[in-house]
């Protein structure tokens, strides 16, 4: 502590010895109420220390007396959110699928609970969006392997297909190749057969009636005289635009040699029965349905 | 007067003190033009703040008929004929910047009169001084009484009660009043004498009545100058043309007794005008000398104008000793010069320009807002689907804002590619072709629309894809233009 003081001439106030360009800083103190308040927040911080978990251990962390946890809030938020939604929920079981369609306020809540459910559980497989994938439907579409009325659609999300359900849609493409059925030129024929149900140009110098012939033999059984498919089997129809593995050549042939059977897993029990209403809603509302 | 210290014969003042108590500040009665206009603005600026949520305004059946009203529930904001939606929030946007540069402008003309004249804080604090010299007296008598704490009769205890009761009693109608801008105001009022109000309603009663007892009764003038933000932010914003509360120096100096004054002036000597009568520092609210130059603690209020004028008056010298001037002007005079002052110049015709502007797009942006909307938003995944024939069908969520305070039948047209054929999802009905919904008053409503163009159509890559709806009875019409994509 020295004795010696400086203080401004102009104003009569101490200066803290600082000077830039001949400006000196004055000595300001500070209000009493503003020096308090600063020690009420450092003694505030201490008790939101005790309170609250705060300080990061070795392996864990302080609880804090009140045990507080985010998450447990969370927990809460939801629970309550369940209980908010649990009358109109109710409202989507007992309804009918038609009824919920022309119903523009339970319509509303379908579409928005059935896209979250989708987004959760379907859209690994299906996109997001239902656009679907190679062997994944595209559920925007018009074509439905398994039909695409409301109940159909619901019959498919509950059992699935090929899921192992007892009520699931059984059915699958064949291995005409793999298994011994039809020889390998006899494949391309029919390959090339079935590229020309839909329209589409077929290899230089292959045979349309032999390939007819193949079809009538080998296919008929399940996707019909005229290859128009067959919901009962999950029979794609092969004279439209839409394949679910694709139309060329070497996948056709692929198809053929190997056959296909994709699996639909059932959802019956993983979800409950209002959910999986809105969910079917959601998909026929997707614009395919029919 | 400053003169250059040589650093190195600086001293550290150790000995100075780390905070400081409060000096209460003891501010003098004044009459004159800037106390009346004080008082007159006083005035509105309450009476328009009380009384506001009790002016009705007529917005036909089942809207609320409170001309200001933020509905936060439904997300409505009324102001007479306005009625804003969350979507145009940026009104409050053009709102904010009209506010900032308006008190830029008004400083860049006189200083922080916003802060002496308008600003909440010293309307409140002035009226809650008004108050305590009501009941306590003046500035000596309030001194006196403060100094006398040790021997408190109950005379002055009393005094005091009441003092405070009828702040407090200020104070919660303070916060009553705020909460009336959030519901109707006279069901609310019933509501909370019976108790029956939300506890929102009561709690921020409780937040608004503390703060403002504390802030006008017992911070006052330290709000100014230690928590606010504007002084800092004005006095980088000011300019020496500003007009100031200004003493001019080259008239008061210098200062002496008005005895002495009087005696020099009949010596034929030079005297200044000022005669250190202190007047001007006993009525400042913020309790500085004017004298000392300008400062940021001064709120420009203009009292110790009026002081000063009334003791010019007194003496036989010409008022405004203290006036709204500048520096400029101050060397102007004594350079013998006539003084000017430049309102328009650069800076304020910035100011007011940008004011302009931003006004007139606000203004722009309110006479053709549309009470019917139309949002599209197009399906992200899939972008395009492939139906079984081989046409193309793309998937909309559309969005219908109806503001009207009415239902309408709209009907919905959409321009896209050739021959496209159109689905809505859960449409209400179908005439003439075009699926026409009916929307509710006040409300959105979001529907999916399917735009589906035939094989023998399929557009090559995207065309534009218009939506137009159309109200059936007003002919309103709305629009919406997206894209139509193949895969
Ligand atoms: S100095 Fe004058 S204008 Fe400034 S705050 Fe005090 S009384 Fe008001
Ligand atoms: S009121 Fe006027 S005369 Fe009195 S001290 Fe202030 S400036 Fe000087």
């Amino acid at each position: 502590m020295t004795e010696h003081s400086d203080i401004d001439h102009v104003s009569g106030t101490s200066t803290t010895g600082h000077q830039w360009d001949g400006i000196k800083e004055l000595n300001t103190p500070l209000p009493r109420w503003w020096v308090i308040t600063f020690y009420l927040t450092i003694v505030w911080a201490i008790g939101y220390w005790i309170v609250y978990p705060a300080w990061p251990l070795l392996w864990s962390h302080t609880t804090g007396i009140w045990n507080y946890s985010t998450r447990a809030d969370v927990a809460t938020e939801l629970a309550n959110l369940e209980k908010i939604r649990g009358d109109k929920m109710v409202a989507l079981g007992n309804a009918s699928l038609e009824e919920i369609e022309k119903n523009p306020a339970l319509l509303a809540l379908a579409r928005a609970r059935g896209k979250t459910v989708f987004g959760d559980n379907c859209a690994p497989c299906h996109g997001s969006g239902g656009a679907g994938a190679k062997g994944y439907p595209n559920l925007n579409d018009d074509e439905w392997l398994w039909g695409g009325s409301l109940d159909q659609i619901m019959q498919t999300i509950q059992f699935g297909a090929r899921s192992g359900h007892s009520k699931a849609h059984e059915g699958a493409m064949l291995a005409f190749g793999k298994d011994g059925i039809l020889k390998k030129d006899e494949i391309v024929t029919v390959a090339n057969y079935v590229r020309s149900l839909s329209g589409l140009p077929t290899a230089a110098g292959y045979n349309a009636a032999a390939g007819a012939k193949l079809f009538a033999d080998n296919c008929v059984a399940c996707h019909g005289d005229n290859g128009k498919g067959n919901q009962e089997l999950g029979a794609p129809n092969l004279t439209d635009k839409i394949w679910l593995y694709g139309s060329d050549e070497a996948t056709l042939i692929e198809t053929i040699s190997n056959g296909r059977a994709g699996v639909m897993p059932a959802w019956v029990g993983r979800l409950d029965p209002s959910t999986i209403k809105a969910l079917t809603v959601y998909v026929h509302s997707l614009g395919g349905g029919k | 007067m400053n003169k250059t210290v040589n650093p190195t014969d600086l001293e550290l003042d150790d000995n100075a003190p780390l905070y400081a108590a409060r000096k209460k500040v003891y501010p003098q009665s004044v009459s004159g033009t800037f106390r009346r206009t004080k008082w007159g603005l006083m005035a509105f600026c309450l009476g328009v703040y009380y009384l506001l949520p009790f002016v009705r305004w007529n917005r036909g059946l089942g809207a609320p008929d409170q001309a200001v009203l933020v509905d936060l529930p439904n997300s409505r904001f009324y102001f007479f004929f306005i009625e804003l939606w969350p979507q145009e929030v940026y009104y409050f946007t053009g709102l904010l910047i009209v506010a900032a540069l308006t008190l830029f402008l008004m400083n860049a003309v006189g200083g922080r009169i916003w802060c002496g004249y308008l600003c909440p804080q010293t309307v409140w604090t002035d009226l809650f001084y008004a108050v305590e010299r009501l009941i306590e007296g003046d500035r000596r008598e309030r001194m006196r009484k403060d100094a006398a704490k040790g021997t408190m009769k109950l005379e002055r205890f009393a005094e005091m009660l009441l003092k405070h009761s009828i702040w407090l009693m200020i104070a919660w109608w303070t916060g009553g009043a705020w909460v009336l801008y959030f519901n109707d105001a006279p069901t609310l009022v019933k509501q909370l004498i019976t108790f029956q109000a939300p506890m929102i309603a009561y709690i921020w009663i409780g937040i608004l009545t503390a703060t403002t007892y504390i802030f006008a009764g017992w911070m006052r003038e330290q709000v100014c100058v230690y928590m606010c933000p504007w002084p800092r932010i004005q006095a980088a914003l000011t300019d020496e043309w500003a007009l100031n509360v200004t003493y001019k120096y080259d008239r008061g100096e210098a200062r002496t007794s008005l005895k002495k004054a009087n005696e020099l002036r009949a010596l034929g000597q030079p005297v200044g005008d000022c005669v250190d009568c202190y007047q001007c520092v006993a009525v400042c609210p913020t309790g500085i000398d004017i004298r000392n130059g300008s400062q940021l603690d001064c709120i420009q209020c203009g009292l110790c104008i009026d002081a000063c004028d009334t003791v010019m008056t007194k003496i036989g010298r010409p008022t405004r000793l203290i006036g709204y001037d500048n520096d400029i002007n101050i060397h102007r005079r004594q350079e013998g010069k006539p003084p000017i002052y430049r309102i328009v110049r650069p800076r304020t015709i910035t100011y007011a320009a940008l004011i302009a502007a931003v006004g007139a797009i606000m203004l722009y942006a309110m006479l053709t807002r549309t009470l019917l909307d139309i949002n599209v938003l197009h399906d992200r995944n899939p972008v395009a689907v492939k139906l079984s024939d081989g046409s193309i069908r793309n998937a909309y969520t559309v969005r219908f804002l109806n503001k009207r305070g009415f239902d309408r039948a709209i009907a919905i047209d959409v321009d896209g590619p050739v021959n496209a054929t159109l689905h809505i999802v859960g449409a209400d009905s179908v005439t003439q072709d075009r699926p026409v919904i009916i929307l509710a008053r006040d409300t959105t409503t979001e529907l999916r629309i399917l735009v589906t163009a035939p094989a023998e159509n399929n557009p090559e890559k995207s065309v534009p894809v218009n939506f137009r709806v159309t109200d059936i009875g007003l002919g309103e019409v709305a629009s919406a233009t997206d894209h139509f994509v193949s895969p």
